[in-house]
């Protein structure tokens, strides 16, 4: 599904050069949930953000699902994040002035689906993410955990090959926090593949597959048995 | 464009952000508000101005005799010179070619009296064709006639402010004033634009002022009116001809300045026309300065709403909106909302203007108007320049990259 290759990253800063990724060899295969664990200045962030195509490597290949991202022009890259790929922010990221089922169906409004079909497919996914009564509350009516639901519903609504989430948990309690991950792994269950950026070794340790980065590279890639986060919910 | 898709996630993004639409549409409909309303003032200037050099005739010569200066042809200087009722058929036999028409003016004081009503007025001693050379409006009954010079009749025509004086509210038609002591008939009313000093005078005509001062034949200053058709070129040569003309009749020195006067109105003319055409330009700085001041209004709001969406730009980007669709997003709504608040702007200034009418008459602002093409002109360069204003912020933020956008907080 994902394959990069001798990846490299580095920020010019006026005369200074930070050297973010330091070449990393890494692949998803479909339906895998991985997590992306690296404390703060790790470039666990900078990496997803190549991996979804808001930010470009330097050097390195990058190959999603069949296809080589390279040399893409603006127009280009935001028709492949709007068809491949759905994302999820730790600040959710949702539009403020506009209602939950309009946030889920703004990606559709950009693949031109019309208006009744995106209401449709939208208050469906709404549904799964069990938010279907609150189709018509703005953002700053919800709390914190449904606002990621929506958010999540958003990503998903364009049916994309992999979710990338950003820290999906870090604005949340513990509870709350839990919750997610039950939905996001029930997501993966049915099929998803996930990868998810987190510092939180107990959100991590509920994927399949923990990438360890520290200061640009990957230290460890190992299989973890997957705890349920359902055990925690009542 | 017409995808109505689009006109829907616009208007629902406008009502959405009623703050941000208001804001803008404001700036843009002050803008052209104001335009209007001080081009409007501008031309209501130039209109005042026009019309207090347009009491008059453009196309009379006034000549008026003065005292020589100089000796000639035997005569000594210090000579008087009287004009005479065979100068003005002299100068009709002459110059029939190019005279439209010709009247004498003779000017007397006097007491007028009606009833218990009493009054000193000028009175005014004329050929019918005065009424041209005056552009006196004839508001009841009728102005001197040919009939009225050859008859020697006692009939007057009174200003409109003479007949407020002495008749008050009732009709003037048909009665019988006092003229220092001779009785005129009121045959007609007349209002002037020149003010109120000329609607205090009283018409009669100069064959029978001639016979009340001992049956003379003396006028005061002849006005002759040459055909507008001559342009202003034949008007000089015109002038020329009759001002040599006149000296050699009266037999005054061609270099004797003060034997004979003589005053052309096209000159005149010529000179209000050139100070109506810096007040032009006066009105044309005005319009510019304040569109100027309206297109940078509108340039700092788009920058500033462009700034505040850069998130939800960002957002935007990262859920499939191309750079396309960002910036075509953007200038439809500028466009959308200077358009429809220009549209109001405008509708506002207009009526702005209609309302005030004439009542800044007296800060010299007579009718103020704006010409229609002028205001819808305006109106899309400001739609044009706000359009601008939104795009190139608008590209701006569809080139930043989604993560940069998401960061701005």
């Amino acid at each position: 599904m994902i394959e990069i290759k001798d990846l490299h990253k580095s920020y010019f800063m006026g005369k200074s050069t930070l050297h973010v990724l330091k070449g990393i060899n890494f692949s998803v295969a479909e339906g895998e949930m991985v997590a992306i664990m690296g404390s703060s200045g790790s470039g666990k962030s900078t990496l997803l953000n190549i991996l979804g195509m808001l930010d470009v490597a330097n050097e390195g290949t990058y190959n999603l699902d069949g296809k080589i991202i390279k040399d893409l022009d603006e127009t280009k890259a935001a028709v492949y994040r709007n068809k491949f790929l759905g994302f999820v922010f730790q600040s959710f990221n949702l539009i403020s002035y506009k209602t939950a089922l309009e946030n889920v169906m703004l990606p559709l409004y950009y693949q031109k689906i019309a208006r009744k079909e995106r209401q449709k497919r939208a208050q469906k996914y709404l549904e799964d993410v069990g938010l279907g009564p609150w189709a018509t509350h703005q953002p700053n009516e919800l709390s914190g955990g449904q606002k990621q639901r929506v958010a999540i519903a958003r990503a998903l609504v364009s049916e994309p090959k992999v979710l990338l989430a950003d820290e999906p948990t870090g604005a949340l309690d513990t509870k709350t926090s839990y919750e997610l991950m039950d939905l996001l792994q029930k997501i993966n269950d049915a099929g998803k593949t996930l990868l998810i950026v987190t510092h939180e070794l107990d959100i991590a340790n509920m994927c399949k597959r923990i990438v360890h980065l520290r200061d640009g590279i990957i230290v460890e890639d190992k299989k973890v048995d997957q705890v349920k986060a359902s055990q925690y919910v009542e | 464009m017409w995808n109505r898709d689009r006109w829907q996630e616009m208007f629902y993004t406008l009502r959405k952000n009623k703050l941000r639409t208001t804001l803008s549409g404001f700036t843009v409909a002050l803008g052209i508000f104001i335009f209007v309303v001080l081009f409007g003032f501008g031309n209501g200037l130039k209109n005042s101005f026009e019309q207090f050099f347009v009491d008059d005739s453009t196309n009379t010569i006034w000549l008026y005799p003065g005292k020589t200066e100089k000796p000639y042809r035997g005569y000594k200087a210090k000579r008087r010179i009287i004009f005479k009722n065979d100068d003005l058929t002299d100068i009709k036999q002459n110059f029939s070619f190019f005279i439209d028409y010709i009247t004498p003016r003779i000017s007397r004081g006097a007491l007028v009296k009606y009833a218990n009503e009493s009054n000193n007025y000028t009175i005014r001693a004329v050929a019918p064709g005065h009424q041209y050379a005056e552009k006196t409006i004839v508001t009841y009954g009728r102005y001197i006639n040919t009939l009225d010079v050859k008859n020697k009749t006692k009939y007057a025509t009174i200003g409109r402010l003479v007949a407020k004086d002495l008749f008050g509210n009732k009709p003037a038609l048909g009665k019988n004033i006092n003229v220092g002591g001779i009785s005129f008939k009121v045959i007609g009313v007349f209002k002037d634009a020149g003010g109120d000093n000329e609607e205090r005078l009283i018409y009669i005509p100069y064959t029978t002022r001639q016979q009340m001062e001992k049956s003379n034949d003396r006028v005061d200053q002849i006005m002759v009116a040459f055909r507008p058709e001559l342009g202003y070129a034949g008007a000089m040569a015109f002038e020329k001809k009759l001002n040599t003309f006149m000296r050699n009749k009266h037999n005054i020195a061609p270099s004797d300045r003060s034997g004979i006067y003589v005053r052309n109105v096209a000159e005149d003319f010529r000179q209000t026309q050139n100070i109506g055409s810096v007040l032009q330009y006066v009105v044309l700085f005005i319009g510019i300065g304040t569109l100027l001041a309206g297109i940078i209004g509108i340039s700092n709001i788009m920058v500033f709403v462009v700034k505040e969406r850069t998130k939800e730009l960002g957002i935007r980007k990262a859920i499939g909106a191309t750079p396309k669709s960002i910036v075509g997003m953007i200038l439809q709504e500028s466009v959308f909302i200077t358009a429809i608040a220009g549209y109001a702007g405008l509708l506002a200034g207009v009526g702005a203007l209609a309302l005030i009418g004439d009542s800044l008459e007296a800060y010299f602002i007579t009718n103020p108007y704006i010409d229609t093409n002028e205001a819808v002109g305006a109106t899309v360069i400001l739609v044009v320049f706000g359009a601008i204003a939104g795009y190139i912020p608008a590209r701006r933020a569809a080139k930043i990259k989604p993560i940069i956008a998401l960061r701005d907080e």
